[in-house]
């Protein structure tokens, strides 16, 4: 199950997020590290320093490429310009698989640059799903959609949220990028059963998996990438890998970055549930695997 | 098209993008006479502890704060030159009339210049600096991330005459300034960094950066090249001539006119003409901001 058709056939371990703080300390030190997560929208350029870096980077590292701004549920059209440079970057990374959120953003030409929740209709899914076919036939690599945190529901909302994310997968034939914090940040602010969300997700379709920190305030919660992962997030993602099988982790951490072993050592708390999957399939422990395979760097 | 998705998205953007009030809390009443809380009810469940028009205010807040955050971070200079209260009565202004319409952040402050130099009046006192420091900053960041285009072969020069054309690297871009306000942001930018990022996280707080106090300027016209050299932004201040020259290649003229423009209404001599050309198409060439004609 961990290498599917929604992530390349790829089996690629615990990643970071590539931040600019600790562009110095890779190049420098050269860490291994299993693989990084990029932000598309941060090298989608010409030119100049962006593209220098991530050309270092790709040459020594394995890179999957993440996008903030496709907005797959706005009701507008797609932007044909946000996708052919989304392609000209697909090619310079060769991103085995592709993730943005399912959210929209943007409205009669104009851009919020957030993640906005959608309404849980089942014309939103059906939309939602046929601009996911057209990037997916436009970018010819496999597309996952993550779930956000979110901090309102509408009224129109015909069905739960996991509900309308298995309704546009299906309906568009795509992966997942199963975020458990996002899960339980939302969870907090609409009162929901966390655990029944990622129980109700279709396994065979994740593609990869977001861990994070974030904020919690008097009356929500806020999704910050802050602060470390907190244990009941972890226990999230025990039961997400128990459903999923070992599946591609990446760690997000945007805010008040600390240094870079302090990140990587958050994210590779990851094998220790990934070693027990591992271990109850019968298999070797994950940085076993991955030093005889060579895998990384 | 999707008409009961689009009309909420159309709501709900509507909504986002009002301006917060200066206690940066959404409006009670919006700028339409629309009543802020009946209008998020319609649309916008209310939980156990959170109204309909306070879930609002979470979206509200993060549209500002985020975008102020970004034409801070690319702006400093002006930031600077304005103070902090001008610059985001200036930008809130902005972002009303030229809301985003890129995909990317990068692009928010394409419009400013254009933006401010019809509405001088909120700029006040400083306008004129604020103009010029306000095209610098744009041309840096265009700099930053622009193509770059093989340099012509060596034989290109051995053959050229007056109907032959070069082109400029979109990197190398020229402005004319009524103040010397380049020192003034090498100075501001030495002093913040940058980070030049997108990421898809909330902010507690709005992120904000120590504004540097800006001294009396005096005015004296000066061209200047914007351009990048190992992927680091530079300016140079060019010779009238030189930045002629230069913009006359930009214009895609061919070389005879450009050595025409460069010494227009010029007393120079005509060895002392032939020696700055010589001397500028050599330095050029050493930069690097001629590329060979398409």
């Amino acid at each position: 199950m961990p290498a599917n058709r929604f992530n390349g056939f790829t089996d690629y371990g615990v990643g970071i997020g590539l931040r600019i703080p600790h562009y110095q300390h890779i190049f420098e030190q050269k860490p291994v590290v299993d693989w990084f997560e990029i932000i598309s929208e941060n090298y989608m350029v010409d030119g100049g320093r962006p593209l220098y870096i991530l050309d270092q980077i790709l040459d020594q590292y394995r890179v999957v490429q993440h996008g903030v701004s496709l907005y797959l549920g706005s009701a507008e059209r797609l932007n044909r310009e946000h996708l052919r440079r989304l392609k000209d970057l697909v090619r310079r990374t060769k991103t085995p698989w592709l993730t943005d959120h399912l959210c929209w953003g943007s409205v009669d030409g104009r851009y919020t640059h957030d993640l906005l929740p959608m309404p849980y209709t089942f014309e939103a899914a059906r939309v939602t799903a046929e601009k996911i076919r057209q990037v997916q036939d436009f970018l010819e690599i496999p597309i996952a959609v993550e779930n956000v945190s979110s901090y309102a529901e509408f009224h129109i909302s015909e069905m739960t949220e996991w509900e309308f994310l298995v309704e546009v997968v299906e309906q568009a034939d795509c992966g997942i990028l199963l975020d458990v914090n996002n899960i339980y940040v939302s969870s907090r602010n609409h009162g929901y059963d966390a655990l029944e969300y990622v129980n109700s997700i279709p396994a065979e379709r994740v593609a990869q998996i977001h861990i994070a920190g974030h904020s919690k305030f008097q009356k929500y919660t806020l999704d910050t990438h802050d602060h470390p992962v907190i244990e009941p997030v972890w226990q999230l993602y025990n039961r997400a890998i128990e459903r999923c099988g070992s599946t591609a982790t990446l760690l997000e951490w945007d805010d008040n970055i600390p240094s870079f072993e302090e990140v990587h050592r958050e994210a590779l708390k990851a094998n220790r549930f990934l070693d027990q999957q591992h271990e109850s399939a019968g298999l070797r422990p994950i940085a076993e695997v991955v030093s005889q395979s060579g895998a990384i760097r | 098209m999707s008409s009961q998705l689009l009309q909420l998205q159309r709501r709900m953007a509507t909504a986002v993008m009002e301006p917060l009030t200066r206690y940066e809390s959404t409006r009670k009443v919006r700028r339409d006479g629309v009543d802020m809380a009946s209008e998020a009810s319609e649309f916008i469940k209310p939980n156990i502890s959170l109204t309909s028009l306070e879930r609002l205010e979470i979206y509200n807040r993060q549209y500002w704060f985020r975008l102020y955050s970004s034409l801070e971070e690319d702006f400093p200079g002006l930031l600077a030159v304005l103070g902090r209260r001008t610059f985001e009565r200036v930008m809130r202004c902005y972002l009303d009339t030229y809301p985003s319409t890129s995909f990317t952040l990068r692009d928010l402050g394409s419009k400013l210049r254009m933006y401010l130099s019809s509405h001088e009046e909120l700029i006040g006192s400083k306008g004129k600096i604020a103009l010029d420091v306000a095209s610098l900053e744009w041309a840096h960041i265009e700099a930053y991330d622009a193509a770059t285009f093989p340099a012509p072969e060596p034989e290109y020069f051995a053959g050229i005459t007056d109907d032959s054309f070069l082109r400029l690297q979109p990197s190398v871009r020229l402005l004319e300034l009524a103040y010397p306000v380049d020192d003034l942001l090498i100075s501001i930018r030495q002093s913040i960094g940058s980070s030049d990022t997108s990421s898809n996280n909330a902010s507690v707080i709005r992120k904000s950066s120590t504004i540097r106090r800006v001294g009396k300027i005096s005015s004296t016209t000066l061209w200047l090249a914007v351009h990048r050299q190992e992927f680091a932004v530079y300016y140079k201040r060019l010779r009238l001539e030189e930045y002629r020259m230069l913009c006359a290649i930009q214009a895609g003229l061919p070389l005879g006119k450009v050595f025409e423009t460069a010494f227009q209404g010029s007393t120079m001599d005509e060895a002392s003409q032939a020696e700055l050309l010589q001397e500028a198409f050599h330095q050029w060439a050493v930069l690097g901001w001629l590329c060979a004609p398409e």
